[in-house]
């Protein structure tokens, strides 16, 4: 499919990632590599991660920190080229577009941060930050007509329209956070990604703004692509849930699936770490170790140093994600195999 | 900081676009978050930083307004007397009254002088720092937001440059201009070439603080907000990061006006500053020093005198604004 | 019964600034029994970390103890000298804070570290002191204890400097250990690991944990009983089973809906509106009475005139007029 190609019938599916990688030079400078007699390194942030994401649903990546999810958020969104791969928004390849084609695009879809601290400009007024888009896309002029626009879209997230004369250091987190939602609104976008929206928010307000994102979707028919290292707050929000581990997907599933009969053993691992808030009494079962340095990651399945499961297969060969009959695609030799002992957890 | 910066926004905006009620209603408004801020209460409390102020207004009043308030006109040879020449300062036994800090070889009265040469070392030294910040912020803007070999080629000329002392540096394009302009013109354009001269070996620490603190600006969310919605980087660069990294510059640019005001004296000690016809504190410290042995010290401590107290008085409005702005110390 | 280790009454806590004294934490009482876990719960600003740092004498200032007593095992010690107050924090109360890579000194291994700490407590030898580095960080869970002992902070990762922290913590064996939000900087699965560490090591040692933190899930797992904190006071405090399950204070019911639950199907989560007040605007009376569904079930209005103390609520003890007893038998619908 080239860039420009429409598709006869609309697509349910807005975002395709196919077999996107990205990979970030971090090798010590020139001189030093050669008086070291070090090679290049190479971090292999992101390492074929593959998914789709239909109209008006919620797909969350959930993982540790350095799996990545972050980085998959930032090449969805541009912010990175892929160093392999292609991206696709509404049928069209982004990389190859350019130009008018790739502004319009662009006001499709935002991104909303997690720090609410240095997501905006400490020294513009709010007024100014969320008529930003507006006035790139030329969606509107400056004039009363966008004052106007700009107190609509700060209603709409709960905030007052007379708070669009104040800066950013006179609002509380949360509120900084609203901001940041009517900034990624104004341009009318179909698609947000939101990396780590409230992991830096306390619970109360964590709760308002998952409301408030909640309360947006069914309103605009958004779609989200939703980063959290937090499954409860996952849970809660999504339809569809992917898991990654050391920059790979290891399992996608529908949330419920997921939740319920978590296939690989480390889906597995990370239910079992949520901490048990209805005190059943149930016993963690701790995995050891911890994630490996992703400069060298483990041959085979990345998981295997740390998987109770793990036999000669999977130190050598690295599985690849294949379609379960439970539902969802899983990427485990153990799994592929019936080695591995489904839990099923109630609902 | 941010009061500071608003304040200077709000101003700019009123002053482009007539009367504006939303500017009108953010520059009061800035008014009002600036003196209920902490930089305006630090400054109420420290009362060396009020006596600098003071003094570095009378100097730059003084000197601004010198044509019109000088007791005389140094410059209009009319109003010269030879016999009026080297009278000491009017409290002395032989002073002249309306001469208070007495008159030169020439009959011209030290304290008209001294207003006239401030005008020059002010001016000088005002436009110098103003070209040297534009230049660096500029550079140090692209070399951290750009990053890669245009930062490694910038910032290895900014080390070349560091490597000159900032005297060489400046003598060398004088002499330069002398050689190029010839010597009949040359006192025409011997302030521009001055002013040049000493912004060309400014522009470097301002560059380097600028960098340094866009590496960090870049890397934050709202540099990436802006770029999401698809900003060019030229845009981004100044109108998100470039006001986020005014802070120390103007630190820097208040310090920095006293020293270049300093290298303005030194260049013009040594002979190569502005002529002798248009003199600033330098020239006149030089011109006075012949005749120091002989007796007739006023001619240059007063000068000198003016040039400690301007300079002083700025360096220490500098160091308090470091300190008010550093919200580690406050 | 035995008196209890810690007793913290009536602590005020203030910050003196140009605007006025600002009150950080006012008037708060608690006790922690030895061996007893107890979780100090509340959200950023809410004065549970100060709370923790006047405890082991390491409020920062200007921030200074204005009122109040804190008494451990019996001492009083908030207006001990610095002198003293130094011996008994690592001796007899031990810390670990959030962030282990600023807790641990970079350029000393952690041996030195966790040995010189023993040699300053403890009249131990060098070699002796050494021997109970080693068997602290395996009793902590370090693989390899005995070669690891002489590496450097930087060359652990994150969860094994947490487990270093706690390790230093323990060297001199306190008596009580207060812990900082011990897991925040931590990954899930190393926040587990974290957890059942601390929660083996206080009941094998018999230490007793002030364990602040703004996570909930962490103090259900760990926590003997639970005080939940709003602006510098303290709202409720109970058994934590009593407090998750059946809270009686409105904040603590408005947290606790507010947390996403696994498996919990409810289209939306309760919320509380507004936001915690900044210090320098705490509302008179209750200082949730702005954000409070409830304050129209009280007569006289006496929750924005007249500050609650804690009352008997249920199995726990909250701040709020709802469980004055002269109110309780016309608010026969009391949360459950």
């Amino acid at each position: 499919m080239t860039g420009q190609t429409m598709p006869i019938e609309k697509s349910n599916i807005l975002l395709e990632v196919r077999d996107v990688a990205k990979e970030f030079d971090v090798s010590k400078p020139w001189l030093n590599r050669v008086i070291e007699r070090q090679e290049r390194q190479i971090l292999k942030a992101v390492d074929g991660v593959s998914f789709t994401i239909n109209r008006g649903e919620t797909l969350s990546l959930v993982g540790e920190s350095g799996c990545g999810k972050s980085t998959v958020a930032r090449l969805v969104c541009g912010l990175y080229t892929p160093s392999r791969g292609s991206i696709h928004f509404d049928g069209m390849d982004m990389a190859k577009a350019e130009g008018d084609v790739l502004r319009k695009l662009r006001a499709r879809f935002q991104m909303i941060f997690q720090d609410p601290y240095a997501s905006l400009n400490p020294r513009w007024r709010v007024g100014k930050i969320i008529a930003e888009p507006i006035l790139v896309h030329g969606l509107g002029k400056p004039g009363d007509a966008l004052n106007e626009r700009v107190g609509e879209l700060l209603t709409q997230v709960g905030l007052s329209p007379l708070d669009a004369e104040k800066f950013p250091h006179e609002f509380s987190g949360g509120q900084r956070q609203r901001v940041s939602i009517a900034r990624a609104l104004s341009s009318n976008p179909e698609f947000l990604v939101c990396d780590e929206p409230t992991s830096a928010l306390d619970v109360s307000v964590q709760a308002q703004i998952l409301n408030l994102m909640k309360d947006l979707q069914r309103e605009f028919g958004l779609t989200y692509l939703f980063i959290s290292h937090n499954l409860a707050v996952v849970s809660h929000i999504s339809n569809r849930v992917g898991v990654m581990y050391l920059g790979r997907l290891v399992e996608v599933a529908d949330t419920k699936r997921i939740f319920t009969m978590p296939l690989h053993p480390y889906t597995q691992m990370l239910q079992s770490a949520i901490p048990d808030l209805k005190m059943t009494g149930k016993q963690r079962t701790p995995v050891a170790g911890e994630v490996p340095n992703p400069l060298t990651p483990p041959t085979g399945c990345a998981f295997h140093p740390r998987c109770p499961h793990a036999n000669e297969r999977c130190k050598r060969e690295r599985p690849e994600m294949i379609d379960h009959p439970g539902g969802g695609q899983v990427a485990c030799h153990g799994v592929e195999e019936k080695r591995i002992n489904i839990i099923k957890l109630a609902a | 900081m941010s009061s500071i910066t608003s304040l200077i926004q709000g101003c700019a905006l009123t002053a482009r676009g007539g009367i504006d009620m939303v500017a009108l209603v953010n520059v009061v408004d800035s008014f009002r978050r600036f003196f209920d801020g902490d930089v305006w209460y630090s400054f109420r409390r420290n009362p060396l930083v009020i006596l600098a102020t003071l003094a570095a207004l009378v100097g730059i009043i003084g000197a601004a307004f010198a044509p019109w308030i000088a007791p005389h006109n140094p410059f209009d040879l009319k109003t010269l007397n030879l016999l009026d020449a080297f009278s000491p300062p009017a409290w002395t036994e032989l002073g002249k009254p309306q001469f208070w800090l007495g008159t030169d070889d020439q009959g011209r009265d030290v304290l008209s002088t001294i207003m006239h040469g401030s005008r020059v070392s002010l001016v000088v030294g005002i436009c110098a720092v103003f070209l040297s910040m534009v230049v660096g912020i500029t550079l140090g803007l692209i070399s951290g937001y750009v990053g890669g070999s245009v930062d490694a080629f910038i910032m290895r000329v900014a080390d070349i440059q560091l490597s000159f002392p900032a005297i060489l540096i400046a003598l060398l394009i004088d002499g330069v201009a002398r050689a190029v302009i010839g010597k009949e013109h040359h006192d025409q354009v011997a302030v521009y070439v001055l002013i040049f001269a000493i912004a060309a070996s400014g522009w470097v620490q301002y560059a380097r603080t600028v960098r340094g603190s866009t590496l960090v600006e870049r890397n934050k969310e709202y540099v990436q907000a802006a770029q999401v919605i698809g900003r060019r980087s030229l845009a981004i660069m100044f109108s998100h990061v470039l006001p986020n990294v005014m802070g120390p510059v103007f630190v820097l640019a208040t310090l920095h006006v006293g020293t270049a005001i300093i290298t303005e004296a030194t260049l013009s000690f040594l002979g190569v500053g502005v002529p002798p016809t248009q003199p600033s504190l330098g020239t006149l410290i030089r011109v006075g020093n012949d005749f120091l042995f002989s007796g007739e010290w006023w001619i240059t401590v007063f000068p000198g005198l003016a040039l400690v107290i301007l300079v002083l008085s700025i360096n220490i409005i500098g160091d308090w604004l470091r300190d008010a702005l550093n919200p580690k110390l406050r | 019964m035995n008196p209890p280790l810690l007793q913290v009454k009536h602590l005020r806590i203030e910050f003196p600034t140009r605007r006025g004294i600002l009150v950080a934490v006012d008037d708060i009482s608690f006790d922690i029994a030895a061996g007893e876990v107890l979780g100090v719960v509340g959200e950023s600003g809410a004065g549970k970390s100060l709370t923790g740092a006047a405890v082991i004498g390491l409020l920062e200032p200007p921030g200074r103890i204005a009122g109040g007593e804190i008494i451990f095992n019996g001492k009083r010690i908030d207006n001990l000298p610095f002198e003293e107050i130094r011996k008994i924090r690592g001796r007899e109360i031990g810390a670990i804070f959030q962030d282990p890579l600023t807790s641990l000194n970079p350029l000393y291994t952690i041996g030195r570290q966790i040995t010189e700490t023993i040699e300053t407590h403890l009249a131990l030898t060098h070699a002796q002191a050494r021997a109970r580095a080693i068997e602290l960080l395996n009793e902590v869970g370090i693989p390899a204890a005995d070669k690891r002992i002489d590496h450097y902070p930087h060359q652990f990762s994150g969860g094994m400097r947490q487990r270093v922290v706690i390790s230093l913590a323990l060297a001199a064996n306190p008596k009580l250990i207060i812990a900082d939000e011990p897991t925040t900087a931590l990954d899930v699965s190393i926040q587990a690991q974290i957890i059942t560490l601390l929660k083996k090591l206080g009941r094998e040692h018999g230490t007793a944990v002030m364990l602040v933190t703004h996570d909930m899930g962490v103090i259900a797992e760990t926590a003997d009983r639970v005080a939940v904190m709003y602006a510098g006071r303290i709202a409720e405090i109970g058994p934590v089973a009593d407090v998750i399950h059946h809270p009686q204070h409105p904040y603590t019911i408005g947290l606790m809906g507010a947390i996403p639950n696994v498996g919990d199907n409810n289209e939306r989560l309760a919320q509380i509106d507004g936001s915690m007040p900044r210090l320098t605007a705490i509302p008179s009376g209750c200082a949730f009475n702005p954000r409070c569904t409830r304050t129209a079930d009280v007569p006289n209005q006496r929750c924005t005139t007249e500050r609650p103390g804690l009352m008997p609520a249920g199995a726990t003890r909250a701040a709020c007029w709802l469980h004055a007893k002269q109110y309780v038998k016309q608010n026969e619908a009391l949360p459950v």
